[in-house]
């Protein structure tokens, strides 16, 4: 073994290389996984691995001795999917050094992602690597490497707005009720129809502590499961109009052909209320809400365009925060990596290491292998 | 500390200078789309108030009495009510911009007394003369437009969380004001303890003034007993509901116009006291 630093290569594919169909063709099944694993470690220059798998991204993260390791480890990975390697290169994104460790801080900030700024991924990347800390893949290089990269997504988040806003018509409904009312705890939520997106946006605010949640539906038998499923209660139909007044947040979703909470609807329910607010979301087209009620006072009326058009102004302006996200973290990536070359350079360290790493390896079949999640 | 380098002025000048340093944080956060730190943004506004109060101390130390005899000291004290009702209210708000507002404020205020020097030259010694119960009647007085000061603050706040949801334009400002029922509540019970003051404050000036024709100028009667009409006549609509929502924000924002204007008239002449020491003006500002 040569006397030179160590290199961390990635190789991979995702949503920002390879098409839908590209990224199923390639997605590692627990065999495969295993399989790529055992030949990650029956390469004598691959010192530490880790790989990282989800639905929008497969990556492989090695620290070789060598930078010949890069093509084997292309041509492990080609092998396992059983294709050739002119399919994946055209998907492929290869990085080294300081640029792997970029990528990989840019990943679990959430800036590589579909969803700009969504934390999920770094739940995923943490997974990972303490899987492959269990399975005895990771060492010093790998492991503050990725210690480094959760500080990064961390600061990445305080430091820049890549998170801030919601991004989906459930969450943004839900930061809009909870700029009315503060917290949902005594908000009391009432859904009328059965809507996709209506279960989704109940569901949400059920998971921020909403105090009662009531569902309404021509179908009493719908009401009643929707009601079971959220733990609430079904309201008839038939009483929408005399209930109106005793809720907070109103979501409707019907494919009703005229509004069904008409002007004087809501002002009578308004004028039960005090002085407590009204926070109208209608999801339907053709609308379930007369326009007009959102001219009476202390009533908020949204509509599904309204809170399209608030989800994707939250999404540009994470995107407006990708360049000063990335710069922060290129600097990072670029300051971690001069340490770990400069760290290793004597190369002695690495090869003392690689045998204690096989000393402790446990077989990678009886490992648990991490499953995609999305 | 060296009370001769620290004047009272100097205090007053140095709490003002923390107090804008919160709202240009404030500002900055905003505008550059930064976390705005509350913890940050409430310590400096407690070191402001730390050092205003010594000010104000050695100011009434000076004078003998509570420091709201002329129109700086008035605003100063104003300014300091305001701050501290803002450090006893504002931690119950988890994520807002409410330090920023007071620090507005409180820079406004701080920043419109020190730039006149003439409201400044009236300061005496004994301002209300022999009788304690009229610094008294002055300082709870003031304190209550503190509270209502708060209250236009408030009510800013409101109205500004309102027009976005109106609008559905959330800029990156809105989730950091605090929710429209929470301001809703903290307006109602700043209204309350406001007249609840005033209240207090003209009941003492009554009992000790009555039947003493001459003592307290009719302009002042007249605009003391306005403001308290004014937010009372408020909040008797609000607790009827005849006044909510928006358009009790409003109410709340304009009638700050009434104490304010009402402190020129309170603030005229000399004070025509019982049995008053004769007016002094203040040799020097150094306790």
């Amino acid at each position: 073994m040569s006397c030179r630093p160590p290199q961390l290569l990635l190789l991979g594919v995702s949503h920002q290389t390879a098409p839908l169909e590209v990224r199923e063709r390639l997605a590692l099944t627990p065999a495969k996984h295993t399989a790529l694993a055992a030949a990650l470690r029956a390469d004598p220059a691959v010192g530490e691995f880790c790989i990282l798998a989800t639905c929008n991204r497969l990556e492989v993260y090695a620290v070789a001795s060598e930078p010949a390791a890069g093509p084997r480890l292309a041509e492990s990975f080609c092998h396992i999917q059983a294709i050739e390697p002119a399919v994946l290169a055209p998907y492929a994104v290869e990085r080294q050094g300081a640029a792997a460790v970029a990528h990989l801080f840019a990943v679990a900030a959430g800036l590589d992602s579909q969803m700009v700024g969504e934390t999920e991924i770094l739940g995923q990347v943490k997974e990972t690597y303490a899987g492959a800390c269990t399975a005895g893949h990771i060492g010093p290089v790998l492991n503050r490497v990725f210690q480094k990269t959760f500080q990064s997504a961390k600061l990445v988040r305080s430091e820049t707005a890549i998170g801030a806003g919601q991004v989906s018509v459930a969450t943004v409904a839900v930061a809009l009720a909870e700029r009315i009312f503060g917290e949902l705890r005594r908000s009391r939520v009432l859904v009328i129809g059965a809507g996709d997106i209506a279960e989704k946006t109940a569901k949400a605010l059920r998971n921020r502590e909403a105090g009662a949640i009531a569902f309404a539906n021509r179908t009493a038998d719908r009401a009643t499961e929707l009601a079971r499923e959220h733990s609430g209660s079904s309201l008839p139909f038939e009483q929408l109009g005399p209930a109106l007044g005793g809720f907070d947040i109103v979501v409707s979703s019907t494919s009703a052909p005229e509004p069904l909470l008409t002007l004087p609807m809501v002002y009578g329910a308004m004028r039960a209320r005090s002085s407590r607010p009204l926070f109208l979301i209608d999801l339907a087209l053709p609308r379930d809400i007369a326009p007009a009620v959102a001219e009476l006072p202390n009533v908020y009326l949204y509509n599904l365009d309204d809170l399209a058009r608030l989800a994707e102004e939250n999404i540009a302006h994470r995107r407006a925060e990708i360049a000063r996200a990335h710069a922060l973290l290129d600097t990072r990536a670029t300051a971690l990596w001069s340490k770990l070359a400069l760290a290793d350079s004597n190369a002695d360290a690495l090869r003392h290491r690689l045998p204690a790493r096989e000393d402790c390896a446990t077989p990678t079949a009886e490992t648990e292998v991490p499953r995609p999640r999305c | 500390m060296d009370s001769t380098f620290l004047t009272d002025r100097t205090a007053i000048a140095i709490g003002a200078g923390f107090y804008t340093t919160g709202l240009l944080y404030g500002a900055w956060s905003l505008l550059f789309r930064r976390r705005h730190s509350r913890i940050g943004g409430y310590a400096l506004m407690a070191l402001g108030w730390l050092v205003h109060t010594y000010g104000l101390f050695l100011r009434g130390q000076i004078t003998n009495s509570c420091p709201v005899g002329n129109r700086f000291e008035i605003l100063q004290f104003v300014a300091w009510s305001c701050t501290l009702l803002y450090l006893i209210v504002g931690p119950a708000f988890r994520t807002s911009l409410f330090g920023f507002f007071s620090a507005g404020m409180a820079v406004l205020l701080g920043v419109l007394s020190i730039a006149v020097p003439a409201w400044d030259s009236a300061a005496r010694l004994r301002p209300f003369g022999a009788d304690p119960w009229v610094a008294v009647h002055a300082s709870i007085a003031l304190f209550g437009y503190g509270v209502f000061a708060l209250l236009a603050l408030t009510s800013l706040m409101y109205l500004l969380q309102h027009r976005n949801l109106r609008r559905k334009r959330l800029d990156h400002a809105a989730p950091l004001l605090p929710s429209i029922v929470d301001l809703d509540q903290i307006n109602l019970r700043l209204l309350a303890a406001g007249v609840a003051l005033l209240t207090i404050a003209i009941a003492i000036a009554g009992s000790n003034w009555h039947g003493q024709p001459g003592v307290v100028a009719p302009a002042k009667l007249f605009a003391t007993v306005t403001v308290w009409l004014c937010y009372a006549f408020a909040l008797v609509q609000r607790l009827r509901q005849r006044c909510i929502a928006e358009r009790f924000a409003r109410i709340g924002l304009l009638l700050f116009l009434a104490p304010l204007l009402s402190l020129w008239v309170v603030i005229g002449p000399p004070h025509a006291t019982p049995a008053a020491t004769a007016p002094q003006p203040v040799p020097e500002r150094t306790p």
